[in-house]
């Protein structure tokens, strides 16, 4: 039992919802109590679907339970099959009908429907919901393409096969999903970044695919693993079973869609282009001099596995930021996530206990959190600049202008979503020097703020207390020309200074914290 | 009740629902959580009953100023048949004097979210101390200015003592006895009632107080139950009800005439529809709920029209059937239906802001109108030609 309040992920029958809301002609027969139901909002509040996902829970209720819930399953599954008329059904369960064992799938079978029923066991107790999702994509393609597997012992299909067949190349994009991040617009920018490479995009799945598109998949040259939380599982039965290559690296930031590109044009044969990163501003903007105030500075990166690796390369690489700590909730993806933090020498957090997440934040002191909708909450409960990077979402990141992450224009966005919530460089030099105007006292740096505060009359030692956060218990061991000289730094990077300056005391013994302390301290700490 | 919080063992579903169902996720945090059940727990590895207790000490550990926990059943932990009564039995003794432990089924498995409230209050009951002393009991959550207003208004009209349950803090349950008169301030409080009534409280029937004429006949109901003098609530109620009438007057505009469809939700929709039909003059389509408690909603079906299309439950294909065919105006739904009739030109009001809405008595009126009206306003005022 472990007790939650917020969670990264919801149960894995959830997952499987988003596959089915993400295609066509597919419909989920969900044994379910009519409590489940809410999740129709994630899909019609969050992503603002117009329509409702396309799921029939059985909502059974308690004077079922002693009675049969068997035939109230088998009447769901009917009416729905009727009614909806899907090229494929999926058949589940969700936690509490995990617990009375009716088995629907096996139920659903023996009906003799006109259309393949494919049956999922997700478990709800020991998964999560993108397992869940990786799980049901990965049943219906085995389900659908099961009639055209091919004999074993058979060699691989050539992927540079497209060159004696007189055709472009062609690739599956398989992963995007509803209440992914930005999946809808990445999936726009890699169909444009491959086409210029020559390349088109086959099936993508399952954002927009049919069952009669999946059957489809194995006549493309290779699948690209665009998010692995999802499509991991499917791209390497695939590659078991139909020969057909991964392309592994996820194109979002600069240097991975240079790798991205590459990757591809090697394994298909294709001549290696010029770089492409050209087609992008963000190199540019970040090596202009008004960026050169983003140097070290310190972020916090949590998110899916996915996201929170490719910020990490970002950041570091491209942004020239200083990553003080990155984790992840995806624990299937967990070893990927371990690498990327080794590489920058920290250890990587791997928790699905936001609390656990929040406190690691606290305890790095970062000037800029990368994170879920979770550390958005947390990051304003710490007065932390934030931008959302992953999934859990809530309906503002899902925006109405064309943002993508991936590819030239994804990286664009990113440098904007990212270094916006940041004040300016300029702008932190000119709040330093007037900072003593009224305008800008401490926690005010808005001119839409409220009137400015009447000439203050009160002892020495709280003013200064409330000029530098500092309690009054701890001011003692400040003595008054450190605290002078405390409150004459700026205030967003105060705490910083305050923190470094005690430790700084702290490990030498030092009682009274002068303002030759302080800077005994800063010359320290900025070897 | 901020010093109460509500612990619900169940799956991750649960902590799920709370935290996606009504978008609030940040106001819900202090109050709300769920202790999840793993795979040990089912399979017997874990004692269940010993793990809840770890949850609980640790959870009482970081929030120091919960006074009443409250044990929420869910639909796993009712179908593993885990007994949270006796939980809260042996929680009481182990944290004695620093909280009170009580429990109630919030099961999904059973009808619907506001019945939530009803077996949360219910579960108080026992713990109310008893006392013949005549009073006033509301019974019901109301938004605090709103309970204020009708303290205030009480009190004009003579009746008093006025005690609410739930009250402001947990700690603070009122009595209740055979002197009790209650007073329900929702529809969907059936079990309290006959809780409270076990105890020997007397229900005083009434319409509910959503609507000027709802509220008056509500206020009116208390008085007579404590003989005040028709012209005494009169003088005290009239300039309220006047005033009602012109704040719904620009909104009975926008509504008269207006076909209304409400899908079963909130079990509220009886008398939002008597409201809506009587004060705002819109015409009823279909008046569906989740669950009709007869006993409790014999007042509000007798000022229905006679011909009104009532439907009880839930079957949502078949609903939305009829809603296409009839293509009403405007119609109340939960947030999983809002967007797609949206899409389909079909403009509607959730139902969960009601909920949340200080929307009752003759003050509000004008408040409660506009919620309905907003939507048919907006989809007037928006053009893209």
């Amino acid at each position: 039992m472990e007790l939650t309040l917020w969670t990264y992920e919801g149960p894995p029958h959830v997952g499987a919802m988003r596959i089915a809301a993400s295609m066509q002609g597919v419909h989920y027969v969900l044994h379910a109590p009519q409590g489940d139901t809410y999740a129709d909002l994630l899909f019609t509040m969050i992503e603002r679907r117009d329509q409702r996902p396309p799921v029939t829970y059985t909502t059974f209720q308690a004077r079922d339970l002693g009675g049969d819930t068997a035939e109230l399953v088998k009447r769901s599954i009917r009416d729905a099959a009727d009614r909806f008329q899907p090229q494929a059904l999926l058949v589940g369960e969700s936690c509490t009908a995990e617990l009375i064992q009716d088995q629907p799938g096996a139920l659903a079978q023996g009906m003799n429907l006109p259309m393949p029923v494919v049956t999922l066991e997700l478990p709800a107790y020991s998964k999560k919901e993108n397992w869940g999702a990786a799980e049901t994509l990965y049943q219906l393609i085995r389900t659908l393409l099961k009639p055209q597997l091919p004999p074993s012992g058979l060699t691989k299909p050539d992927p540079k096969r497209w060159q004696e067949q007189g055709r472009r190349p062609r690739v599956n994009l398989l992963g995007p999903s509803l209440l992914g991040f930005r999946c809808r617009d990445d999936v726009r920018e890699v169909r444009v970044l491959l086409d210029e490479l020559g390349i088109d995009t086959h099936v993508v799945a399952p954002l927009g695919a049919s069952p009669e598109d999946l059957r489809r998949i194995p006549q493309a040259e290779a699948n690209i693993c665009l998010y692995p939380e999802i499509a991991d599982s499917s791209c390497r039965w695939l590659e078991r079973q139909f020969g057909m290559p991964t392309v592994s690296t996820v194109p979002i930031g600069i240097g991975a869609t240079e790798a991205f590109c590459a990757e591809l044009q090697e394994l298909l044969g294709l001549e290696p282009t010029t770089k492409g990163s050209g087609h992008s501003r963000m190199p540019w903007y970040s090596r202009s001099v008004d960026s050169t105030y983003l140097t070290g500075k310190r972020v916090f990166i949590f998110a899916d596995a996915t996201h929170a690796i490719a910020a990490a390369r970002i950041a570091s690489r491209e942004l020239g930021f200083e990553v003080v700590g990155l984790g992840s909730y995806s624990r299937e993806q967990a070893r990927a996530v371990r690498a990327a933090a080794d590489e920058l020498g920290l250890t990587a957090l791997i928790s699905d206990n936001y609390l656990e997440v929040e406190a690691a934040m606290a305890e790095a002191a970062p000037e800029l959190v990368l994170g879920t909708q979770m550390e958005r909450h947390s990051a304003k409960r710490l007065g932390i600049p934030c931008a959302v990077i992953s999934s859990p979402l809530h309906v503002q990141d899902v925006p109405a202008r064309y943002a993508p992450q991936m590819g030239w224009e994804g990286a664009n966005v990113i440098f904007d979503s990212w270094v916006h919530p940041l004040m300016m460089g300029l702008e932190e030099h000119l709040i330093g020097m007037f900072r003593h105007d009224f305008e800008f006292v401490d926690g005010h740096m808005s001119h839409k703020g409220e009137k400015p505060p009447g000439p203050q009359e009160a002892d020495p030692i709280t003013l200064a207390a409330e000029a530098t956060g500092v309690d009054e218990a701890e001011l003692l061991r400040w003595a008054p020309s450190g605290q002078a000289e405390l409150s004459r730094i700026p205030f967003f990077v105060r705490g910083k200074v305050k923190r470094n300056t005690e430790s700084y005391a702290q490990e030498r013994g030092i009682v009274s914290i002068t303002d030759e302390v302080l800077y005994e301290a800063k010359a320290h700490f900025s070897r | 009740m901020p010093d109460a919080f509500f612990l619900v063992v169940g799956s991750r579903t649960c902590a799920h629902l709370i935290q996606s169902a009504a978008g609030v996720m940040i106001f819900a945090e202090p109050r709300f959580g769920t202790a999840i059940l793993g795979e040990r727990d089912l399979a017997g590895l874990a004692d269940a009953n010993e793990e809840l207790d770890r949850v609980v000490a640790d959870l009482l550990q970081r929030r120091p100023e919960i006074r009443t926990l409250f044990l929420v059943g869910s639909c796993p932990s009712e179908v593993i048949k885990l007994d949270l009564g006796k939980a809260a039995e042996r929680l009481n003794q182990q944290h004695r004097g620093r909280v009170q432990v009580v429990n109630y089924s919030g099961s999904g498995i059973e009808t619907t979210f506001t019945q939530g409230e009803d077996q949360a209050l219910t579960a108080l009951v026992p713990l109310m101390p008893e006392s013949p002393t005549p009073q006033l009991l509301l019974v019901g959550t109301l938004a605090d200015g709103v309970e204020e207003r009708f303290l205030t208004l009480f009190e004009r009209l003579g009746i008093g003592p006025v005690a609410s349950l739930p009250p402001r803090r947990s700690t603070e349950l009122p009595a209740v006895g055979p002197g009790t008169k209650l007073l329900l301030t929702q529809p969907f409080l059936g079990q309290t009632a006959r809780a409270l009534q076990a105890k020997g409280a007397e229900l005083i029937s009434s319409p509910y107080p959503l609507g000027v004429e709802g509220s008056e006949l509500w206020f009116r109901a208390a008085a007579r139950a404590f003989g005040i003098a028709d012209e005494h609530t009169s003088a005290v109620l009239e300039p309220l009800v006047t005033r009602g009438r012109a704040a719904l007057e620009p909104h009975r505009k926008a509504l008269e005439g207006k076909r209304l469809f409400l899908l079963p939700d909130s079990q509220m929709e009886l008398a939002l529809g008597r409201f809506l039909q009587r004060e705002c003059g819109m015409e009823l389509v279909e008046v569906g709920t989740p669950y009709l408690d007869r006993s409790l909603q014999q007042q509000e079906l007798d000022l229905l029209p006679a011909d009104v299309q009532l439907s009880e439950g839930q079957n949502v294909e078949e609903q939305l059937e009829r809603v296409r065919q009839s293509h009403p105006d405007l119609v109340v739904c939960g947030m999983g239906l809002a967007n797609p009739l949206e899409a389909e030109g079909i403009t509607t009001k959730w139902s969960i802001e009601l909920v949340f809405s200080p929307i009752h008595g003759c003050d509000q009126a004008g408040d409660l109108a506009e919620l309905f009206a907003r939507p048919l306003r907006r989809r007037g005022a928006l053009t893209f030609a």
